[in-house]
């Protein structure tokens, strides 16, 4: 996919141009077995692709974290930090699909002090976001916001934070854009189990040693002094 | 039809702190006791075990130990000219949902709350006069003294295994310990926990100041310890995954690895948890209840529980819902200021500045959930004078760290951008060379700030939501604004690199984002049944096998967290149970 | 092989008619559809090569050309809006779903067409005609509710490859000779309606198509062997059955229950009844019988259904009747032009308007009765408001 991406042809058009009948998946279909029954694999790595994102909303998606969190000294971009991949299972999950929100009406906008009153899941509220930027992205520069250039992008992303983008079907963009802040600073620190911190990047830029066991032997040890982190995850210590 | 269970002797509601003390107690004195709690079992060498303890995703974004809105919620109002709209996530106020409650993933500060506040209008009145309390400030005496209760604070802190420093041993200061505390019988089981720099810097300047800093008591053990009744404490690993947490180190007092595991070794006792209480019985002439109605959350089955007693320790915000659903006690009314059960919700205040400090190194990550030195200089200081000021009540100051994981906390100085190149530089610098100093801050009652239940909405049983009426008043602001200014006084003189000044607040209470979950007042005790839902006893003034018992007892809230008088009060009420009511039902006063 | 037992014992099977685009085509409005690909992703999910006849690739986009259309998603429609005189309405009020707003919209016309469950469920909530009660047998607006019934064999045939994941929405062959042959006589069975049958496959998903002879274990080396062996050499003959309306089978507005707009759910009371159970047997013995003619080397055999109506697992969504069309306002909800009897300038479409389901799928006669009332309303309503009958 990324060479593909790399001369230009965008994910997006890849997939819908197999639909004519090129080779969809990069892996040969299994032939079903009728004469030896062939050993099982052992399970590999996690699979790739999104359970939730459709293809427009994992370019958004992509586009938005790679040019939040730039590859540079600090760490590398979005989507290699997998920033992407935590918003899709965030989004695919539970916390996703609203189970820890109530979800019953009436809904009235209230005022700041009331909190959250969308009807909307969080995965809902990713949605129809994304569908809303890419409509005033459409609208103010003629393309969607993954195709934008990053000064236009940083307009974009301002007016969301800022509010002064408004959205036209309604949906507030404070709302739409906290849920999207939160997840992308979630993406980058939660524990890697998730899908994101790859590599324990977002705790590297910091300094911050994930799991530990004890500090009850560093507490003066390292007091006023530089902690020597070994940046365990759950995993590692699995 | 509903199933009708066994009569016991004790129900009780809720199985946390309050609930976990009673049940050991009264089961220890050899009543029949069933505890229904509508969380789940937790087996803490399971549950809180590591490494999968230590993920700041999993217990503090998504809550994994607390109440699910989904099923149950309150609808949030500033005042009663607002219409009221549902919490739909967690926010401000995070109450538990397990056995053992919130008090399995509280930080364990636990204080000594005196007569400074159970004595607060009499208290005020006497120096400042009775026009200095405005008149929509419904704060009053509680019925109750430090003398009465200092046993049962002592016995609540050897239990919970505090660490701090005494500052008053029968009268006699000790050096390190809090000048202003009322005296004690002896010193806290355990010696204060290791302090980390933020609070001995603090500290410093603080002693530079003039002020009396001292090292927080906190229910983390200092080192390993046996408890009075056996129970076994590791020492605290200041792993920095306190607060929102269970303890893998059984470092953390939580009653799950105290009175619980008690009550359940006696045959005499039986805990069903998923069972979610919707009702408190009464009997015909209402001055008796019979029992509680309930539902296994696993199937949807109805039962009742019969009891000659029914304990309420649901937490401060379930215990006064529960209430108003079954129709015990007259519901308040602000507009009339008739009826008492929901009146004086308080909550808590607070102000923060944030301290850049280029080159200090100072470890967030490394903590317990008492790591904090504080002051009461303008708190329970009975040299500080409010009359020039015009505020009642009072805020400690402190600083350290307990929890600063980093989806939470990533400290910048203000005006830094929320994202790109120029964000990531500033959190890798600050995130480990900041701190912060913070001022916690009572809440005096008011007649507008007040529970009900909500017209419209309703949880996942059919059953009408709780309605919370809250917002600070100008009491408040004043003080907020006084602690900002001796905050950023204080933050000046240690010369950080950059200061994010501390600012009173100004806007409405909000909903978003987490502030305390120091929710106090809807029951109230007090020596007049005028005035109050409880007496002195938490023992209904309306029937007399009732107990109610948490925050929701306190006329009004301190500064301090609430769970020492909490703790407290429940051994106060165990005994008032054990050795006079069940021997003479009726009323106690 | 299904057409060829069902020749052999003189049956007349052909194939069954499906909306997958056989070749490439473009229809007479000008829509294009792709040609089926036979991918065996078909019900459930939305056709990438555009083959599959839908609302969304052909009509829709049509009316959306229209700068006097306008669509409007994320509305939830909660209540259509009666005058005061209760006999024309006025519009409908509906939620913005994104944010909870509520708007009115008024209309010198409204058109039910929310699919056959949620248009009573509207009717009921809109207090529009009155509602059926059972005992009393009065109301219209909730009766004659059906549903479909079937019955199934699946045959095992060691050595044969049926490719199951290739297939389209309607791979399969039917038979009519006991549906629509009114030769078929059911004096000696004592049942009304008929059924059709059919034979081949309906799709290969392996989540929940994984045939297996009766008795085989559901799990260890001796499942995996039976799936591994069975998956692609098993096929289905099926029978779709009509049910017949029932005083008894009706919807109406439940007591208790609520949704998350705070409005009564809609109470569906349902079961098959002993037409259905007769009917039932007599297809599951056709079927077994053509079954065993073709020597299938295992088979588990159709049995009649004998328990009552479940909600689980999946059986139809062809979900009929509630606001039943007819000549008679004391015993319809709607007239001939799908028109309400009550308020002229609403019509309601869909399955709703079916007085009883037969074995066949309903989405021919729905889709003939929007055209046919849209001609109905374009040619003489508007022209002329009032009832068209």
């Amino acid at each position: 996919m990324k060479d593909i991406e790399k001369e230009g042809f965008g994910r997006r058009d890849f997939l819908k141009s197999a639909v004519a009948g090129g080779a969809v998946a990069a892996a040969a279909t299994a032939a079903v077995v009728t004469t030896q029954p062939a050993q099982a694999q052992p399970a590999g790595t996690a699979a790739s692709g999104y359970a939730y994102l459709n293809l427009d909303e994992a370019a958004f998606v992509e586009a938005m974290v790679d040019h939040m969190v730039p590859a540079d000294q600090y760490s590398p971009k979005g989507t290699d930090m997998g920033l992407a991949i935590f918003i899709d299972r965030a989004l695919a999950g539970g916390w996703g699909k609203g189970e820890r929100l109530y979800m019953q009406g009436p809904w009235k906008p209230g005022v700041p002090s009331q909190g959250y009153q969308l009807p909307l899941t969080p995965a809902e509220l990713y949605r129809a976001g994304i569908a809303a930027t890419n409509a005033h992205c459409a609208k103010t520069y003629g393309k969607t916001f993954d195709r934008l250039d990053a000064k236009q992008k940083q307009e974009v992303l301002i007016g969301l934070s800022s509010a002064k983008i408004t959205f036209s079907d309604g949906l507030p963009v404070r709302v739409f854009w906290s849920t999207v802040y939160q997840t992308v600073i979630e993406g980058m620190f939660a524990d890697p189990i998730y899908g994101g911190n790859r590599d324990k990047a977002g705790w590297k830029m910091i300094g911050f040693p994930g799991v530990i066991a004890t500090h009850a032997q560093d507490i003066i040890k390292y007091r006023d002094k530089k902690f020597p982190a070994d940046y365990t995850s759950i995993s590692d210590m699995s | 039809m509903a199933k009708v269970m066994k009569e016991v002797d004790a129900v009780i509601i809720g199985l946390g702190w309050t609930g976990g003390i009673l049940a050991k107690e009264l089961a220890e004195a050899g009543m029949s006791v069933v505890a229904l709690e509508r969380g789940t079992m937790r087996d803490p060498a399971k549950d809180y075990a590591l490494p999968n303890i230590r993920d700041e995703l999993r217990y503090v974004q998504r809550h994994d130990l607390m109440m699910n809105t989904a099923r149950d919620t309150l609808t949030i109002r500033n005042n009663p000219s607002q219409e009221a709209l549902p919490m739909r996530k967690l926010g401000s106020f995070l109450p538990g949902d397990v056995v053992g409650g919130s008090a399995v993933h509280w930080s364990g500060h636990t204080w000594r709350w005196t007569d400074n506040e159970f004595k607060i209008r009499s208290n005020y009145e006497a120096r400042y006069g009775k026009k200095f309390i405005p008149g929509d400030m419904t704060i009053q005496d509680w019925g109750i003294t430090y003398a009465e209760l200092e046993p049962y604070y002592d016995k609540f802190e050897y239990t919970a295994a505090v660490s701090g420093k005494a500052g008053n041993i029968r009268g006699k200061i000790q050096a390190g310990g809090n000048p202003f505390e009322a005296p004690r019988a002896r010193d806290y089981p355990l010696p204060p926990l290791t302090p980390i720099l933020s609070s001995e810097v603090f500290s410093e300047a603080a002693r530079n100041a003039g002020y009396h800093p001292f090292p927080r008591p906190s229910a983390n053990a200092s080192r390993a310890y046996v408890n009075p009744d056996g129970s076994k404490f590791g020492a605290c690993q200041y792993c920095g995954y306190c607060q929102r947490f269970g303890c893998e180190a059984n470092a953390k007092g939580s009653p799950h690895m105290t009175v619980i595991p008690i009550a359940m070794s006696k045959p005499n006792f039986e805990l069903r948890a998923n069972a979610w209480v919707t009702r408190i019985i009464k009997d015909a002439s209402g001055k008796r209840v019979t029992g509680v109605a309930y539902t296994n959350v696993l199937n949807g089955e109805e039962f009742i529980q019969p009891a000659s007693m029914v304990l309420l320790t649901a937490y401060a915000i379930n215990n006064v819902h529960l209430m108003l659903l079954s129709g015990i006690g007259k519901p308040y009314d602000p507009v009339s200021q008739t009826g008492v059960i929901g009146k004086n919700y308080c909550y808590q205040t607070g102000a923060g500045a944030t301290l850049f400090f280029e080159g200090r190194n100072f470890n967030p990550f490394i903590n317990a959930g008492g790591s904090n030195a504080t002051m009461d200089d303008f708190n329970i200081n009975p040299d500080f004078d409010r009359g020039q000021l015009g505020f009642v009540g009072g805020y400690s100051i402190g600083a350290g760290f307990n929890t600063a994981l980093p989806i939470g906390y990533r400290p910048v100085p203000r005006g830094t951008p929320q994202w790109g190149t120029e964000w990531k530089a500033a959190t890798s610098k600050w995130y480990q060379t900041a701190m912060n100093i913070g001022a916690s801050g009572g809440v005096m009652a008011n007649r507008y700030n007040y529970y009900d239940l909500d017209p419209t909405y309703r949880n996942a049983f059919g059953l009408p939501l709780m309605r919370m009426t809250f917002d600070y008043k100008d009491n408040e602001h004043k003080m907020g604004r006084h602690a900002a200014a001796q905050i950023n006084a204080l933050a000046k003189t240690m010369n950080p690199t950059h200061l994010n000044e501390a600012s009173a607040r100004t806007d409405p209470w909000t909903v978003v984002p987490y502030q305390s979950t120091h929710n106090t007042g809807g029951t109230i005790m007090g020596s007049n049944p005028g005035n109050s839902a409880l007496n002195k006893y938490l023992q209904s003034w309306d029937c007399h096998n009732l107990f109610v018992v948490g925050a929701n007892v306190f006329p009004h809230n301190a500064s301090y967290n609430p769970t020492g008088p909490v703790g407290a009060l429940a051994y106060w009420t165990a005994d008032a149970i054990k050795n006079r009511y069940v021997k003479n039902p009726g009323m106690l006063v | 092989m299904f057409a060829e037992a069902a020749k052999n014992h003189g049956y007349h099977p052909f194939p069954r008619p499906v909306a997958n685009a056989s070749r490439a085509y473009t229809n007479p409005d000008g829509s294009k559809f792709g040609a089926c690909e036979y991918c065996g992703f078909c019900e459930r999910f939305g056709c990438e090569a555009n083959a599959k006849g839908s609302p969304l690739i052909t009509v829709i986009p049509i009316a959306m050309r229209n700068p006097n259309f306008e669509l409007r998603t994320n509305a939830w429609v909660t209540k259509v809006l009666k005058d005061s005189s209760g006999k024309k309405v006025t519009g409908v009020t509906y939620t913005n779903t994104l944010n909870g707003e509520e708007f009115e919209q008024p209309a010198g016309m409204v058109v039910l067409t929310a699919y056959a469950i949620n248009n009573t469920h509207l009717m009921l909530l809109s207090g529009i005609g009155k509602p059926y009660d059972p005992v009393s047998q009065t109301g219209v607006v909730g009766r004659n509710y059906c549903y479909q019934t079937g019955a199934a064999a699946q045959l095992f045939f060691d050595g044969k490859h049926f490719n199951p994941f290739m297939s389209t929405g309607g791979l399969n062959v039917g038979i009519d000779d006991f549906h629509y042959d009114w030769n078929f006589d059911r004096a000696p069975h004592g049942f009304v309606g008929g059924y059709n049958l059919a034979g081949g496959m309906t799709h290969g998903r392996p989540i929940s198509y994984r045939p297996l002879p009766a008795g085989t274990p559901q799990w260890g080396s001796e499942w995996k062997a039976a799936s591994a062996k069975w998956y692609n050499s098993a096929m289905i003959i099926s029978s779709s059955g009509s049910v017949m309306a029932n005083r008894y089978n009706y919807f109406e507005l439940d007591p208790n229950y609520r949704n998350a707009f705070g409005l009564p759910l809609m109470r569906m009371t349902f079961d098959y009844k002993p037409n259905e159970h007769k009917m039932g047997q007599h297809a599951a013995g056709v079927i077994n019988k053509i079954a065993k003619s073709m020597n299938p080397t295992m088979m588990n055999p159709a049995v009649a259904r004998t328990e009552p109506w479940s909600v689980v697992p999946y059986q139809s969504t062809h979900n009929t009747g509630g606001t039943i069309m007819g000549t008679n306002p004391g015993n319809s909800v709607v007239n001939k032009y799908l028109q309400s009897w009550d308020c002229h300038n609403l019509f309601v479409m869909g399955a709703g308007v079916f007085p009883h389901n037969s074995a066949y799928n309903p989405t021919g006669p729905v889709g003939a009765l929007a055209y046919w009332a849209a001609d109905a309303i374009k040619n003489r309503y508007l022209k002329n408001p009032g009832s068209l009958v």
